[in-house]
């Protein structure tokens, strides 16, 4: 019983001594995170929008320059000049002569591992979406990430048909996964094997987005001509 | 025998005799969780060994002024401050490699490699040795990433640092990507480092 340490003998430190030390380096470690955080944040920003910029000139090859849209509250489409709800945005891609050619739009739904957000393009003149680049996924390594880089699968998203029904209020035919090497319709992706969930999962959230975007962006095209809407 | 340690010892030692991975076996999640490719393996280290040499460095210079009943507190806030920065500097160097490396960058926070090491030896050492240190057990921990993603890309991708090394006809082993390759892996390094280990110790004696 000797042996143990006995609380409140002269060993014990006085209490400020131990709030010092704590205060203390929690002081200094709050100091220099707020520091490298400021310091760092520029390059970060520039970073994400440059990360950003580019998906947006992959997805539409056509387009030379290209601006950002919001979706407000009474279904218009507006320039958007602050932050917005990246749920609100969509990026419209204009040709040298100033021609819209396309919008590139944001996606997000859950992957096998985690949330996926992807950016697809979609084509006026094609009335399909033209290209895809994930821009988040945690995805298995070597299987569910083969989303991003199996060739097979990404031309899926070369020409995939989006085209809308008579009245205009929907895709005719919503985009469907199906399992690999049985694709036989333009508006069908073709699944990768071994990466069946994450597959499924970026055709499910196209067909969701595309079903709420394609409808609106159509309905209101006048909106994104240069200039404005009159 | 203690005063006999030199400073060249201090940073060996974390290299081969006591390396953190293949002779202590800490710091498991990072090292089965991001040693699928090389590329991540490294990254994953480096991070690691700046995390590990920076909270060396404060925590021996501060050894004076914390007192042991708050040191575990203490040594863990430093500890996440440095993996906050190191998370910040990775996002402004690319956002590819941040993507890469995923969570994994936070739970540096909870390697016991580096609380192992504040804790054993930079609370109860000079700063110039816990910073030697720091770098051999850093060095080391590279090393062994290193090994464990460079075997598991090789045969799982048949690639190293995304250059393919086989002929299109070679069929990638998928397991040695997934966890249970992480393990595959490290089981035949650990048998390799103590089958040497053995070797050595029955020269030592014979």
């Amino acid at each position: 019983m000797s042996d143990l340490p006995i609380v409140g003998t002269a060993d014990t430190p006085s209490a400020w001594k131990m709030i010092r030390a704590m205060v203390g380096v929690g002081l200094l470690c709050g100091l220099f995170i707020v520091t490298v955080y400021q310091a760092t944040l520029p390059a970060i920003e520039r970073n994400r929008a440059e990360a950003l910029q580019r998906a947006i000139f992959q997805v539409l090859p056509e387009a030379q320059s290209s601006t950002t849209f919001r979706l407000d509250d009474e279904g218009r489409f507006v320039e958007s000049t602050g932050d917005a709800d990246a749920d609100r945005l969509v990026h419209a891609g204009y040709d040298d002569d100033r021609r819209l050619v396309g919008l590139a739009v944001e996606a997000r739904g859950m992957g096998y591992q985690d949330v996926i957000t992807v950016i697809y393009g979609y084509s006026f003149a094609a009335d399909a979406v033209v290209g895809i680049r994930v821009l988040e996924s945690k995805e298995t390594p070597g299987l569910g990430d083969r989303i991003e880089t199996d060739e097979a699968f990404l031309a899926n998203f070369e020409r995939l048909d989006v085209s809308l029904n008579a009245d205009g209020s929907a895709p005719a035919h919503p985009i469907e996964a199906v399992k690999h090497g049985k694709k036989e319709q333009a508006w069908q992706v073709d699944g990768i094997t071994g990466a069946t969930i994450s597959s499924v999962a970026i055709a499910d959230m196209l067909r969701d987005s595309t079903a709420f975007w394609v409808p609106n962006i159509r309905a209101r095209l006048d909106d994104f001509r240069p200039g404005g809407a009159p | 025998m203690k005063q006999q340690t030199t400073a060249t010892d201090e940073f060996v030692k974390g290299l081969w005799k006591e390396n953190p991975v293949f002779i202590q076996v800490l710091g498991m999640c990072p090292v089965l969780a991001v040693s699928n490719t090389a590329r991540n393996a490294l990254a994953m280290g480096l991070a690691t060994m700046f995390v590990l040499v920076m909270s060396n460095t404060v925590v021996s210079l501060l050894r004076r002024f914390i007192p042991k009943q708050v040191r575990i507190a203490t040594y863990i806030l430093i500890i996440a401050t440095f993996v906050t920065v190191v998370e910040y500097v990775i996002q402004a160097i690319s956002l590819d490699l941040h993507k890469a490396l995923g969570a994994f960058i936070s739970l540096i926070v909870v390697n016991c490699l580096i609380l192992g090491r504040a804790e054993a030896f930079a609370s109860k050492n000079t700063l110039g040795r816990s910073i030697l240190d720091g770098l051999g057990m850093g060095l080391g921990f590279v090393f062994a990433l290193f090994c464990l993603g460079a075997v598991r890309e090789i045969l799982g991708s048949g690639s190293l640092f995304g250059a393919r090394l086989f002929h299109a006809g070679f069929q990638n082993w998928v397991v040695m990507i997934l966890p249970s390759g992480g393990f595959f892996t490290l089981a035949g390094w650990l048998l390799l480092f103590n089958w040497l280990k053995q070797r050595r110790q029955g020269e030592v004696a014979g």
